[in-house]
């Protein structure tokens, strides 16, 4: 369900004529993809379940970075070109903890706090009166810059080399007889329990509740008492705390440069566009979906080929249903 | 869309005040392509690369700024167009000994081509806002992935121009720190300059600012929306495949990242933005803050001031300081420098 659509689900579901729900049919042709690549591809079957293993790991720390950008555009209606910037930088922020002593983990529990304030002092100071006044392109320029100046600035304090973290967990377990290293089940056990936490947050609390409201119309949010501003706040530093859990949980597997970030960034868009820009759920399946594709693809592209599968998908996305699997039409 | 972008034109159609604009322009014109002109008579070999640098900025940039200012499509992918003149150049100079000259016709209709068909998609499917920035922007992605991995663009490697021992015009190389290599970019901008001037005042460039305003009232005058929004992409992008072209002709080396990397894209962007967006002289001021800011820093990095100098050796400041001026500028003054001194001499 949409961050927008929630408010008015209601009266939405009333006229909507029964129809196969997005997520499965998106489910439905994965699993036809997928066997049709089983028994009509000429690849070993271990690796391509290797391969889908990997994807959805892959596929759930993607969901977690996106799950921040598609919520802020579903409030905010910012093109958050920040967004893999500030991955970098929770990811920098849990490297400087890791250095004095502290567990990786334990690293990234100081660092969701402290991006929240970082994401609502961004918000708050450099966005809300552009957001006000309802123009496209200055959010999308100004965390344009924001992007270019925290990479800079990481760069600036550690350099370009590639850093990298210690890892507290060492080893692979076996799923489906396919291996896969712990601290990447680890990201996707807190991918999940993020993604949840995220939508009971929205749907049951009273900040949920005006989150929602504001997304669905902020001029009767503001009639009914909403303070629109705090709101606004609140929602960049909730999309700043998720890249921060991103960030955490991927350091240990993840190669350190100021510019590592880049590369989600686009992927989120991806994602987020896929899924309907402003949908949770519609950030999960696309994360999901995403990180299948890439490794799936991996296995007869190599290299960077199998993004081009990516890009294809995506472009095929704009134009046939432009709002998404679960998004509505702005 | 750009809605808070005024008319440059003035709206009276009385025939001397119109001269009166346009004879501004042309003077204007006429006087900095002069100014530039003799600059490389002054300048030394690293000034040299300063300017040239700068000046294609700001070819990309008044490009940039007819697709996305004037006629109010934001594109954020134009990386791509800037990438195929880049590489039609380099593919048949490299590959096949042909002229930069021809690369110049060639990759702008190309660059029009695939903009055009590009935008029509885009706008045939209603796309708009920050959908239409998205869908520009991975168009551009695709193709720095696709020439990423395809083996008759070199893959990853890219394409070295092929040095001549002797100056050439037909190959448009000439011995290093000619002032040709400024004078010839320089020209480019000049004309694109007077073109954006006429397009400005043309129907076809007054018809897209008021589809750019507002497109349901410009559609219930009977104006073609789609057939005047196609013209200005097609313009903006073979200006800007010019612009790759000269690229690789100054550089002679161009790689994937060089030509269709989301930097590109952003050095297109940031020169309007700076300057003004949808203004005839925003994106030309733009370029001559932006080109040589980062060489002043690097400059000032290099042999710091005492009270600087712990900032020795640090990288990375340059983009910090056009970052900062960026966001300073989106907020501060949303019409840009130019647009916004434009503003207050008007009142």
């Amino acid at each position: 369900m949409s961050v927008a659509s929630a408010a008015t689900a209601s009266s939405e579901s009333g006229r909507t004529a029964p129809r196969v729900s997005p997520g499965l049919a998106v489910g439905l042709t994965c699993v036809l993809m997928l066997t049709v690549i089983y028994f009509f591809g000429d690849q070993d079957q271990a690796l391509i379940t290797q391969a889908v293993v990997s994807g959805l790991l892959l596929g759930g720390v993607y969901a977690l970075i996106s799950v921040g950008l598609t919520l802020i555009f579903g409030v905010l209606g910012i093109v958050n070109f920040a967004q893999g910037a500030m991955l970098t930088m929770a990811m920098y922020i849990v490297y400087a903890l890791s250095t004095t002593g502290l567990p990786v983990y334990a690293a990234t529990i100081v660092a969701v706090p402290l991006m929240f304030v970082f994401g609502m002092i961004v918000q708050s100071t450099l966005l809300t009166k552009l957001t006000i006044s309802g123009s496209h392109e200055g959010p999308l320029l100004v965390t344009l810059g924001l992007s270019l100046l925290i990479v800079n600035v990481l760069l600036m304090i550690f350099g370009g080399r590639p850093l990298s973290v210690e890892v507290p967990v060492e080893g692979t377990v076996s799923i489906f007889g396919s291996v896969a290293s712990w601290p990447r089940v680890l990201a996707f056990i807190g991918a999940a329990i993020v993604a949840v936490a995220l939508k009971l947050v929205l749907e049951r609390t009273p900040l949920g509740l005006s989150i929602r409201a504001v997304a669905s119309n902020s001029e009767g949010a503001k009639l009914v008492g909403v303070d629109v501003g705090r709101v606004y706040a609140f929602t960049f530093g909730i999309g700043a705390a998720c890249v921060a859990v991103a960030g955490g949980l991927m350091t240990p597997f993840t190669s350190l440069t100021p510019s590592v970030g880049e590369q989600f960034t686009i992927l989120a868009f991806v994602i987020v566009v896929l899924g309907g820009l402003g949908s949770v759920i519609g950030a999960v399946v696309g994360g999901l979906v995403i990180g299948l594709v890439q490794t799936v693809g991996a296995i007869y592209l190599p290299g960077t080929g199998s993004l081009i599968l990516v890009f294809a998908v995506f472009i095929l996305v704009l134009f046939l249903r432009p709002e998404g699997l679960y998004g509505v039409r702005r | 869309m750009i809605s808070t972008v005024e008319a440059p034109a003035p709206v009276v159609q009385e025939d001397r005040l119109r001269d009166t604009w346009l004879r501004r322009q042309l003077v204007a014109l006429v006087v900095g392509f002069a100014a530039v002109a003799v600059l490389p008579l002054f300048l030394g070999d690293q000034a040299q690369t300063v300017v040239v640098r700068t000046l294609i900025f700001a070819i990309m940039a008044v490009g940039w700024n007819i697709m996305s200012g004037i006629g109010g499509m934001f594109s954020f992918g134009h990386a791509a167009f800037f990438g195929i003149g880049a590489y039609t150049c380099a593919y048949l100079l490299a590959d096949h000994g042909i002229s930069p000259w021809i690369s110049m016709v060639v990759g702008a209709v190309i660059a029009a081509v695939v903009g055009t068909l590009i935008a029509y998609a885009c706008l045939r499917y209603r796309l708009a806002g920050a959908y239409f920035a998205l869908a520009t922007f991975a168009f551009a992605q695709l193709f720095l992935l696709l020439v990423q991995n395809l083996e008759v663009f070199n893959k990853t490697e890219g394409f070295n121009v092929p040095i001549l021992s002797h100056d050439s015009w037909a190959m448009l190389q000439f011995k290093l720190g000619s002032p040709i290599y400024i004078w010839i970019p320089l020209t480019i901008l000049a004309l694109a300059v007077l073109g954006t001037i006429f397009y400005v005042r043309s129907r076809a460039g007054q018809f897209v600012r008021a589809v750019r305003d507002d497109e349901t009232a410009a559609a219930s005058l009977g104006i073609n929306a789609l057939k005047y929004r196609l013209i200005a992409v097609a313009a903006s992008c073979a200006l800007t495949a010019v612009a790759g072209v000269y690229y690789t002709q100054y550089y002679f080396y161009v790689g994937p990242e060089q030509a269709f990397g989301a930097a590109v894209s952003v050095e297109a962007i940031v020169p309007a933005v700076i300057g003004g967006i949808g203004t005839i002289w925003g994106p030309v001021i733009g370029a001559a803050v932006i080109g040589p800011l980062s060489e002043l820093i690097n400059d000032l990095l290099r042999s710091p001031p005492p009270f600087l100098e712990f900032l020795q050796g640090a990288s990375g400041l340059d983009v910090i300081v056009y970052s900062v001026i960026l966001i300073a500028i989106v907020i501060f003054l949303p019409k840009g420098i130019f647009g916004s001194i434009r503003e207050r001499f008007r009142r």
